[in-house]
């Protein structure tokens, strides 16, 4: 008998340390599921999602090997009709299963909270009538530690509307349909829609924000790794939804002021725009072969259409 | 039980004046016995699934291929409209209390539900709901476009012109769906307080019964909601109001509140009825009883209330101050609390059990897996930096196929095999039930999967073209998506070929314990001769104690 329940606890030690590794490997592996890490608020992301991956494994493989266990070794025997032994509760591991849980809720609540917090990315704080309490507003200032904060910060304006995006640089008054960022430095970002509501999002930097009509939303982040990434619009936005994408340029801080130099000198010109090619080609098929949509705006008129 | 009589309820013992045991023809008739009402609503919204199904498989279609090139941009926006929408409000919503309607009275010992006219009222606008929605489809300009979720501005340009166009036929349909439910939770409340067999204290009530209580509490405080917000975007829609409409000063945001404080909840009236059919099926299935009952009652209660105060979490990313973000953060994930408990109680009541692998155990094990799964997704959802980089991706459709489909879905599979001899009077075929179970988790975890990886990759849902790098897991997930569409078929094929000529059904094939296997198969007109009278507690399995004192098992 005290042999058998050394045995058990042996199997239930072993199983405890398989699931744990497994659920370590996993964790680590959820890095590769992800995208480049093209902004300093990615490398956050990333960290918590691979922490909420390797819980989470813990989690689905204990429970799922619980039951894998319970479904090969505990299964009646043929003709067997008996019943099992009637176990009806617990109290103190009802407890404790209730505790876990609560324990692990704060523990990622508060994990979550710092890497918000870290991130001040703004947002449409001007919507409510109400002070921050819980101290949001100096978001930005604590993530400090990020060297490239001691910067100026870039500004550029981002127009959304259906179906295309616009992007203004005060500093030179110049436009582009293709976002051109300084590396290492803030960019904030004043998101406006002429339309519908439309969202931010750019997948290499982890970092969405949802555009809506009226409202001046305010968006930073640090773009830390040049290369050419892609910008899409998050909140479906009607009928060419799919197709409002942009190309989002990270360079050095010395390219970026070349190439706003150069769009400078170059005259407005209507950019191309798929939304507006496909309307055409549709509203000139002889058979219709969907339903009436709303037309697409106008081709925007930009120093540089990309 | 002190009993106050209201105009037009049914006392438990008052005899009602039923009409006799129909034939088939009676599912066709407005009958008043809530067993016919719930498999009419059964069947009906089956049929609704099957459509859902058809326009989920030519999105998965046209996601073949990263172009859009199967179906014009105007015809996959609406096929994706009105595949979440059936999906919900006439396959999930009416499936789930079709099986409220057909369990409760019999599992409170009570001869109908509370109010027997409205409970045929609320079913009857059922399939006008699923006509006017249908009926979208033939009205210039073709079916609403704007998603389920139907945020303004979007749903407010009217590209026809014309006063009937398909976004008001949705919101009417969504409306009278509303007005329906609502009339069905007042139903469930009353029969569930006023209606049990004499002896039958809340905690003596079976889970499912507990469930469904919870669940009905939350479309009574949240329906207002969604059915206010509905009317509204209606007038902005028809007459020009400015609710919502930002070109006239109204706010899109507020819309965004209207819908997500019911529409969020509203995941929870789905969920709960499941977590009691698991709550029902696994103590048979491994002769235990349940463990930590009490605890898992509550939870359900639970769960209603924290549900109220979860629906910002779909709106981190929209108009939401960083404060906000936060708060909703920590009720959101809360939810995993009672929730866990439930998980937790399930496992210890199979462990150690004398498991039978019928195939409602095995859709019932494979639905608890699979929620498993969602519920981890879930807590990655509320966090607020994960989300900002997954809301609106894959990821986030891939979590609530889990829920609808993994879960839900497999749930009500699980039910429906589990209660067929009940229903029926016949049995189905085992061999056949099987093979539907592998074919629908296999299409399941194929078809959801992928969308995993593919929302981490950044790909946008609601896209009817996209990036060539995510085409490998949308084939994946396509194929699965036709594997599910097949695993109906031999579904189908064995409920309509068991029901008409299967083995007859003993009155409780399972041995099970619970009032609903003490009545014969199927049950007659008023359930029970004599009311039961309630002596122990539920789930009494390896206990030798009577369920009731005048009954016999």
């Amino acid at each position: 008998m005290k042999i058998q329940k050394i045995l058990n606890i042996l199997t239930l030690l072993t199983g405890a340390i398989a699931v744990t590794i497994t659920s370590l490997w996993i964790g680590q592996q959820a890095y590769s599921w992800l995208p480049p890490q093209a902004a300093a608020e990615s490398v956050l992301i990333d960290d918590l999602i691979s922490f909420l991956v390797t819980l989470g494994a813990f989690i689905f493989l204990g429970v799922t090997s619980t039951l894998m266990y319970s479904v090969i070794f505990h299964r009646a025997v043929k003709d067997d009709f008996t019943d099992g032994p009637p176990i009806e509760g617990n109290i103190a591991l009802e407890v404790v299963w209730t505790a876990i849980p609560i324990l692990l809720v704060l523990w990622i609540a508060n994990y979550s909270y710092q890497v918000y917090e870290q991130m001040g990315i703004q947002g449409p704080s001007e919507i409510v009538h109400l002070h921050n309490p819980l101290g949001m507003e100096s978001a930005y200032a604590e993530a400090k530690d990020a060297p490239s904060l001691a910067e100026p910060v870039e500004k550029i304006d981002v127009l959304a509307k259906q179906w295309a995006w616009v992007f203004h640089y005060p500093e030179r008054d110049v436009t582009s349909t293709e976002l051109h960022l300084p590396s290492d430095r803030r960019i904030r970002l004043a998101l406006k829609s002429q339309d519908v509501l439309h969202g931010f999002y750019i997948p290499a930097f982890r970092l969405k924000q949802d555009i809506i009509p009226n409202h001046a939303i305010d968006f930073e982040f640090t773009p830390i790794r040049p290369g050419k990434y892609s910008l899409t619009d998050s909140q479906y936005s009607g009928t060419y939804f799919a197709t409002m994408q942009a190309n989002v340029i990270v360079e050095s801080p010395e390219d970026y002021q070349q190439w706003l130099a150069k769009i400078a000198t170059q005259k407005p010109s209507p950019a191309k725009n798929q939304a507006a090619a496909e309307y055409a080609q549709t509203s000139n098929q002889s058979v219709q072969t969907g339903w009436v949509t709303v037309p697409p705006a106008a081709p925007p008129l930009v120093n540089s259409p990309g | 039980m002190t009993n106050v009589p209201i105009e037009g309820m049914l006392l438990p013992n008052e005899k009602p004046n039923h009409e006799s045991p129909g034939n088939w023809k009676e599912y066709f008739s407005f009958s008043t016995d809530h067993k016919v009402i719930g498999i009419q609503y059964l069947v009906t919204s089956f049929f609704f699934f099957l459509v859902g199904g058809i326009f989920a498989m030519v999105m998965r279609g046209e996601l073949m291929t990263p172009d859009s090139d199967l179906v014009d941009r105007t015809v996959y926006n609406g096929m994706f409209t009105m595949h979440g929408t059936i999906m919900l409000f006439l396959w999930t919503f009416p499936s789930l209390v079709g099986f409220a309607n057909y369990l409760v009275p019999l599992m409170i010992g009570a001869r109908d539900m509370a109010f027997p006219r409205l409970n045929a009222v609320a079913f009857w606008m059922v399939p006008v709901v699923g006509i006017i929605m249908m009926g979208s489809f033939f009205v210039p300009g073709g079916p609403a476009q704007a998603g389920w979720w139907s945020y303004p501005p979007v749903s407010l340009q009217n590209p026809t012109g014309n006063l009937i166009n398909g976004q008001v036929l949705w919101l009417l349909a969504v409306a009278i769906s509303g007005v329906s439910s609502i009339m069905g939770a007042v139903n469930f409340v009353t029969t569930i307080v006023k209606m049990r067999a004499p002896g039958m204290g809340f905690f003596k009530m079976p889970l499912f019964v507990w469930a469904v209580f919870s669940a009905q509490i939350i479309q009574l405080f949240g329906l207002p909601a969604l059915t206010a917000g509905a009317v509204m975007l209606l007038l902005d829609l028809t007459v020009g109001t400015a609710f919502f409409d930002p070109a006239k000063g109204g706010n899109p945001v507020m819309f965004e509140h209207y819908f997500w404080f019911y529409s969020h909840p509203a995941v929870y009236v789905i969920i709960l009825p499941i977590f009691g059919i698991f709550s029902e099926i696994f103590p048979v299935y491994s002769r235990k009883p349940l463990f930590g009952y009490k605890v898992v009652a509550v939870s359900s209660i639970l769960i209603a209330v924290v549900s109220g105060i979860v629906w910002v979490h779909h709106m981190y990313v929209s108009g939401t101050p960083g404060w906000l973000r936060l708060i909703f953060m920590l009720t959101t994930m809360f939810v995993s609390v009672p929730t866990g408990i439930k998980v937790f109680a399930w496992v210890a009541t199979i462990w150690g059990g004398k498991l039978r692998l019928n195939t409602p155990m095995l859709f019932a094990l494979g639905a608890l897996i699979m929620f498993v799964f969602a519920g981890i997704t879930g807590i990655m959802l509320s966090s607020v930096p994960v989300d900002v980089h997954v809301n609106n991706t894959y990821f986030v459709v891939g979590h609530f196929h889990y829920v609808l489909y993994g879960t839900v879905t497999m749930g009500l599979y699980a039910a429906i095999y589990h209660w067929f001899p009940k229903m029926t009077g016949r049995m189905y075929s085992e061999s056949w039930g099987k093979i539907h179970f592998w074919l629908a988790f296999i299409g399941t975890n194929l078809n959801f999967l992928p969308m995993h990886p593919l929302g981490l990759q950044g790909m946008l849902r609601r896209v009817a073209s996209y990036a060539p790098e995510y085409q490998f897991w949308n084939i994946i997930a396509s194929l699965g998506g036709f594997l599910l569409g097949m695993s109906t078929l031999p579904f189908i094929f064995n409920m309509v070929i068991s029901w008409m000529q299967g083995e007859k059904a003993p009155n409780n094939p399972w041995r099970a314990i619970g009032l609903e296997w003490l009545v014969s198969s199927p049950p007659p007109v008023e359930n029970f001769e004599e009311i039961p009278i309630i002596i122990s507690e539920p789930y009494g399995y390896g206990k030798s104690e009577p369920l009731t004192a005048n009954l016999s098992e």
